[in-house]
């Protein structure tokens, strides 16, 4: 539906670890992967959100994503503190719902 | 609790350690009845009551009348997700292992990692889920992905994960199927009302923002002499429309504004909020050119920080906005603020 800013995500697939579990296109909320025959490919990369659920799911390493907190303020305050982008409250209580 | 605790002195437990060794070994009772009361909180929650505390306890939950060979369902301890999931269950003999996500939703859980791999398997052993049911497959939202790495659980508890519908509403479709989702299950929209409630709170936060422009404001019209209230009441009210046109117009009509970039979209909301209050309310010259200028900025800044609520944006892409949009904020703002001092100190000076 909505599609976000066009090539930037940082998905790399590498087909030739791919061995058909079909793990990814269970987890992936945008559809981003489409079935290949018995194999996987990257149907619509700009889709990519990049949560990290396909890659931490795939347990032959075909998959790579860098994760992270993508909430503006987080990366301010990463920015600022020269670290990790982070929402600024570890308790676990922060502005996520 | 410890809260009595003489400090160790009596050389007794204190009760947190004493209970946690089988603080989770309990089955808790739970029932698909949501409470008005209940569903009053959850809409307060969406205004920010109670955030940090509307949570319940982590555990494994019966409900119904669940034995060895009905399903197990795992889901987060945040009170509002852990109600629509049980409003959805009715009539169904189901277990339920909530993780301890401090309060957290199940995806923001998952993307920081405590809706995760350690602390689902910690909850396997801590209940005893072993012994609770024969068969050895658990069902995961498909929205905890991010957390879990499926494989490594299996190898640690022997439990296999299925990854089951995106909204809890469709988990009784896709028991009744034979835990089988459509394609739509499976993807993750951002409909209208889901991007309505979010401004609330969008809004709520952004106080301390409007307040520091505010101040901004206020300082300048101090500082160039000007305290008539007419002046005052200007100097407020543009931050109000920079909330409106940044935290809730922009979510809002958030598909239909033109680009991609969400700070671009907050700037666009932003002029057409500031042009049609300028053309009803006349200001001076430098008074309307600050307006518009911060109006835009603000408006800008915070369409960009509800990048953090969507549903579809990427860090990379993110990352990628602020590089020129955080830069435009602050040279639009200062440029207005200039603009003020100027056209207004050149008005005095004619």
């Amino acid at each position: 539906m909505m599609t976000y800013l066009k090539n930037v995500t940082t998905l790399k697939f590498i087909p030739e670890l791919c061995t058909g579990c079909f793990r990814c296109i269970e987890v992936c909320p945008h559809e981003v992967f489409h079935k290949s025959g018995n194999r996987v490919e990257v149907y619509d990369r700009d889709k990519c959100m990049e949560c990290g659920a396909c890659m931490m799911n795939c347990p032959f390493n075909a998959l790579d994503v860098e994760k992270g907190v993508g909430c503006a303020s987080a990366i301010i305050i990463g920015a600022l503190t020269k670290r990790e982008p982070n929402c600024g409250c570890d308790t676990g209580t922060s502005c996520c719902g | 609790m410890e809260d009595n605790c003489c400090g160790g002195a009596c050389g007794i437990l204190p009760s947190k350690s004493r209970n946690e060794i089988g603080f989770f070994q309990d089955v808790l009772k739970m029932d698909s009845n949501v409470t008005f009361r209940e569903n009053l909180d959850h809409l307060l929650v969406r205004f920010g009551k109670k955030r940090f505390a509307f949570s319940v306890k982590p555990g494994l939950y019966a409900l119904g009348d669940p034995g060895a060979y009905d399903h197990v369902l795992v889901s987060a301890n945040y009170k509002l997700t852990f109600d629509i999931l049980r409003r959805s269950l009715k009539n169904r003999n189901l277990w339920v292992l909530i993780l301890d996500t401090k309060g957290i939703n199940v995806w923001c859980a998952a993307g920081k990692g405590t809706f995760g791999t350690e602390e689902l398997v910690e909850k396997i052993e801590k209940t005893g889920l072993l012994e609770k049911v024969s068969h050895r497959k658990l069902i995961l939202p498909q929205l905890g992905a991010p957390g879990v790495e499926a494989h490594k659980v299996q190898a640690k508890t022997g439990f296999r994960i299925l990854y089951g519908p995106i909204m809890a509403k469709d988990i009784p479709k896709y028991l009744d199927a034979g835990l089988k989702t459509t394609v739509r299950m499976r993807k993750k929209e951002f409909p209208l009302y889901e991007r309505i409630e979010l401004t609330a709170l969008e809004m709520i936060q952004s106080w301390k923002l409007i307040l520091a422009m505010a101040g901004v404001s206020v300082l300048l019209t101090v500082i160039l002499g000007d305290l008539s209230s007419l002046r005052i009441s200007l100097d407020l009210s543009p931050f109000l429309l920079a909330v409106i046109a940044g935290a809730f117009l922009t979510p809002v009509f958030l598909p239909w504004i033109p680009f991609r970039a969400f700070a671009v979209k907050g700037a666009v909301m932003g002029l057409i909020t500031v042009a049609g209050f300028l053309f009803l309310v006349p200001a001076p010259l430098g008074q309307m050119l600050f307006i518009g200028a911060s109006v835009i900025a603000v408006s800008s800044f915070l369409a960009l920080n509800f990048t953090g609520a969507s549903t579809y944006t990427s860090l990379s892409g993110v990352v990628k906005e602020m590089k020129y949009a955080v830069p435009f904020q602050i040279g639009l703002l200062s440029l207005g603020i200039g603009f003020r001092i100027f056209f207004e100190l050149l008005g005095r000076d004619l």
